[in-house]
């Protein structure tokens, strides 16, 4: 397991280790998670990143043990504030959720019941875990929309959801799960809905008011200029692992796992001219998974051994980690070289685009 | 590559694909244990009246006056009725009756109401509002009445049995393809078929009906039971088939004159029309179960 | 140079409210004036934000919903006046790829069949022809033998976005648009249909119309855009110019929203503040002026026309200076 990558964080909020989900469906038994790990430290905002199906939603409703049936939790840990969730009883789960772990979707008018107005929606919250009277909450419940910079509180409160905007909808479910003062934020593609002026917004919105309650965000998204701009840290995910983590700076600019590059170099980016880069083949079907690391079938420094072992979590740098066998020991990795075409370092660099565009 | 090879290959192709769909809806019928039943008891009825009359021990319609009113033996399995007729024969030939009504409403019944339903509901608007208000009155009259009332005028005889029972039964079905072709008519995959250029007809028959008729089986098949009970109800007070048609309705009627003595006269008929009508709806919820997302999980 | 597509002051409003015997109490404006034109070759990209009106404009461009006004000529002609059959040749020269893959292809059709109904519709195979026709579309984007007979929900996303191309590509039409062709997609599916598409453009001399919000896919696509707030286009120019000196307010914010993908740089930036006001009641006078830092009395009075700075059209009074 990836000890090294747990010894970085000193008193991480949440630890998932070695996490297995499976789904047991009518087509065979569904591996999403495979041996998940991945840290987050207090006030950290750590993004997980991955297309359709890799796990990173099956992650997040773990954290909160949102798994139901056909859906199972194999094995692992999930320690909040080093205390396994896996181990509690649902009773004793239901005093973590919500209170000191909040989840926002990404369809913020799907995640509000269309039958209630906003202010009675936030009230009702804050009656629940405060016990506090209806009254008091519903004043409190203006304040807070309010704090998420709601022109007309007042107005909103009384309103239901289908009457707002996607944005102010957002905003709004954001009102709701900060109230109780959550320790950690899971946001689950929270602007993917949203259109990009709008998208800016929320994310400047939700980082600031995390920040003001010193929690931690996990934040999920498909998006790495949304992780480039608001994240401390990243964990790239691929078919049901974690194959890099590490400073958002570093994983950008410098990306140790091939997935990674991949995905980097598919991106179109304002400095470049010529085909884009492609990742060959697709995503497996987790139903029967390649043996060994998940991406070899795909990968173009796949080596013999990579499909037979499940590759861990290696340092790469100080802080920098990558499930691949090219940062074993004696092995030197990725050449930084391959680097000058990521649009990260494209943009620094606006020279070496026209080269990078000759070669592929 | 020649044109035969592809078309093996093609059959090859198209063969898999279909099975696989099969295999798939089996795969959850198989898991619903009533509806499996369902199954098995439809199947047996419609063995019994597809050949069933080739193998009848005796004449459903000419009876030995000298057996008449025996209780079940072993020579009459269900023993004979007022006229010496078989009644077992007369219960497998009745099967045959039926499944024929049932069979001929469902198709007249179902084809109309679901042009009427699509049309009505793919152009909207006027058409629409012209169609739904014929619908609505025939709905302002209960299923069973009005198809006595269209028995009693047009006389008592299994054609206009037939003909009765469809007229009452297929505002139901247009209603309901009304609805589903609302919903498919703003589908993308419509305004796809738009953008080809295709004519309103084409898109109405070709795309948007074919999407609309997974309900309207399923409603068929839960209705089987009630038109072969609507039968059997006419047939009993009259205005249906008439005697000596070994029709399951007539001969409850006939036997209830002797009900509390000779009970096998309109027992063993009542039972054939319990378990048909059992096993029609047994199988449409378990159709339904499968075949509509709406309700499962 | 002849213009391939010339559209001018195209509108289309919604009425609101209105019934048998009323008369409807508004329109929703979603396009309200658009004029642009597009080369043969081109790549013309229109961006905004979702309620902008740019799906509309689409659609009504191909008049699967009927334009309230303007014109839209087809190499000269416009097709807004073509009636009853000649209608359906519209689609033998423009074709629409939707955005969303997974609720554009008919779930009970087969492939062959999917892609073969426009060759059926328009009489343009014969039967025997059909097979071999759509196969070799298949093979052009990247499909084969074996698709042939299977159902829309047996392939991904990619897949199927390749499908709905074959199905436009086998009428070859002159111009084909793109409503949000790749949001629906992965990235690293998204950058093979991206591929795909450039390489389609070349093997079939196509012309795109490329409709998104994602302006990062635009600029590597698209020859130029325009951009679209509140059913009217704002500005419209050079892909690079306009990406490297936005003289509209609006283009400005949209392409400071793209989040930029290195860490390093957190940039300076307009984050527009507020919601994209109803089309139903646009705002008086020029229709970003609520959101527009630089607004002042004379936007609320005089709404800015769509005027020519050299090459680039801006519709605002206070352009921005490089």
């Amino acid at each position: 397991m990836a000890e090294q990558m747990f010894d970085t964080v000193s008193s991480p909020i949440l630890e998932v280790r070695d996490l297995f989900v499976n789904f047991y469906t009518y087509r065979g038994v569904v591996r999403a998670l495979n041996g998940v790990n991945l840290t987050i430290g207090r006030g950290e905002i750590v993004g997980l990143v991955g297309e359709t199906g890799c796990g990173k939603s099956v992650t997040a409703r773990s954290v909160l043990r949102l798994i139901r049936y056909p859906g199972k939790i194999e094995g692992g840990q999930i320690l909040f504030e080093g205390q396994d969730l896996l181990a509690l009883s649902e009773r004793e789960m239901r005093e973590f959720r919500g209170r000191q772990i909040s989840m926002i979707m990404q369809e913020p008018k799907v995640s509000l019941n269309p039958a209630f107005t906003i202010g009675a929606q936030i009230a009702e919250s804050i009656a629940i875990h405060d016990y506090k009277p209806l009254d008091d909450a519903q004043t409190e419940a203006i304040e807070i929309l309010r704090t998420v910079r709601i022109a007309d509180p007042e107005q909103v409160a009384h309103q239901y959801p289908h009457e707002l905007s996607g944005g102010m909808a957002q905003r709004a479910m954001l009102a709701m799960m900060l109230a109780p003062r959550p320790k950690l934020l899971i946001a689950d593609e929270p602007t993917s809905a949203l259109d990009v002026t709008i998208q800016a917004q929320i994310l400047n919105l939700m980082t600031e008011l995390v920040e003001q309650i010193e929690a931690s965000i996990l934040l999920i998204t498909h998006d790495l200029g949304v992780v480039a701009e608001t994240c401390d840290k990243v964990a790239v995910m691929y078919a049901g692992n974690v194959v890099e983590y590490g400073t958002t700076e570093e994983v950008l600019t410098n990306p140790a796992h091939p997935y990674t590059r991949g995905l980097l170099r598919a991106l179109p980016n304002l400095a470049r001219q010529g085909p884009l880069y492609t990742i060959r083949g697709s995503v497996p079907d987790l139903v029967d998974p390649p043996a060994g690391c998940r991406f070899h079938p795909r990968c173009e420094y796949a080596m013999s051994e990579c499909a037979v072992e499940r590759p861990d979590l290696l340092t790469v740098k100080q802080g920098h980690f990558a499930a691949c066998v090219l940062y074993e020991e004696g092995r030197d990795g990725i050449p930084d070289a391959a680097h000058d075409e990521l649009p990260a370092n494209v943009w620094a660099n606006p020279d070496a685009s026209a080269t990078v565009g000759e070669q592929s | 590559m020649s044109v035969a090879t592809g078309w093996v290959k093609d059959f090859q192709h198209r063969y898999k694909s279909q099975l696989e769909s099969a295999l798939y809806f089996w795969s959850y019928l198989r898991r619903n244990t009533l509806s499996v039943i369902g199954i098995l008891v439809i199947f047996v009825f419609i063995l019994v009246a597809a050949f069933g009359p080739y193998f009848a021990p005796y004449n459903p319609v000419k009876g030995e006056t000298s057996d008449r009113l025996q209780g079940p033996s072993a020579e009459h399995w269900f023993g004979t009725d007022q006229l010496g007729r078989d009644i077992f024969s007369r219960v497998i030939h009745g099967a045959r009756v039926s499944l024929r009504i049932a069979m001929i409403v469902a198709v007249i019944a179902g084809t109309v109401g679901t042009v009427v339903g699509v049309t009505s509901g793919y152009f909207g608007a006027l058409v629409d509002d012209l169609l739904m208000r014929v619908t609505d009155m025939f709905f302002a009259f209960p299923k069973l009445v009005l198809a006595m009332a269209v028995a009693a005028a047009l006389g008592p005889d299994l054609e206009n049995v037939i003909f009765a029972i469809a007229i009452a039964s297929w505002p139901v079905y247009a209603r309901l393809a009304r609805g589903e072709a609302l919903a498919v008519r703003e589908e993308d995959y419509i305004e796809a078929i738009r953008a080809l250029g295709a004519g309103r007809m084409r898109i109405l028959f070709l795309h948007v009906l074919p999407m609309c008729i997974t309900p309207i089986i399923i409603q068929v098949t839960l209705d089987m039971g009630f038109i072969i009970l609507t039968a059997a109800g006419l047939g009993f007070i009259g205005f249906g088939a008439q005697p000596p048609t070994p029709e399951w309705g007539i001969m409850i009627a006939e036997g209830r004159n002797f009900i509390t003595s000779q009970w096998w006269l309109s027992t063993f008929p009542g039972l054939a029309i319990l378990v048909t009508v059992l096993g029609f709806n047994l199988l449409g919820d378990g159709l339904r179960d499968v075949l509509d997302p709406r309700l499962t999980r | 140079m002849s213009r391939l597509l010339q559209v001018r002051n195209l509108k289309k409003h919604f009425p609101i409210g209105g019934g048998l015997f009323r008369d409807p109490t508004d329109f929703v404006k979603a396009v309200d004036g658009v004029s642009f034109d597009i080369e043969p070759g081109e790549v013309f990209g229109v961006v905004g934000e979702s309620g902008c009106g740019k799906t509309t404009l689409a659609r009504s461009l191909l008049r699967l919903i009927e334009p309230t006004g303007g014109s839209v000529s087809l190499n000269g002609d416009n097709i807004l006046e073509w009636q009853g059959s000649d209608k359906k040749r519209i689609y033998r020269h423009m074709q629409i790829v939707f955005q969303d893959p997974y609720s554009s292809l008919h779930p009970r059709k087969l492939v062959k069949d999917i892609v073969s109904e426009g060759l059926v519709i328009h009489g343009l195979a014969e039967r025997s022809e059909v097979r071999e026709r759509v196969l070799d579309m298949l093979q052009r984007v990247g499909l084969n033998e074996e698709h042939l007979f299977r159902y829309p929900h047996e392939f991904s996303g990619g897949q199927r976005q390749r499908i709905a191309l074959a199905r436009a590509l086998v009428l070859h039409p002159q111009l084909i648009l793109l409503d949000e062709p790749t949001s629906a997609l992965d990235v690293s599916v998204q950058s093979k249909i991206l591929n795909l598409l450039v390489e389609l453009k070349e093997e079939f001399g196509l012309t795109y119309l490329i409709i998104s919000h994602d302006l990062s896919v635009m600029q590597y696509v698209c020859d130029r855009i325009g951009v679209m707030y509140l059913g009217k286009l704002v500005e419209v120019g050079q892909t690079e110019d306009l990406f490297a000196v936005p003289k509209h307010p609006y283009t400005k914010s949209l392409i400071d929203s793209i989040p930029s993908l290195d860490p390093r740089v957190r940039r300076e930036r307009i984050i527009l503040e507020g919601d994209v006001p109803s089309p139903i009641n646009p705002p008086s006078g020029c229709s970003f002026r609520t959101r527009c830092p630089y607004a002042d009395k004379h936007c609320t009075e005089v709404e800015p026309p769509l005027e020519a700075i050299r090459d680039r059209w801006v519709a605002c009074h206070y352009p921005l200076e490089e």
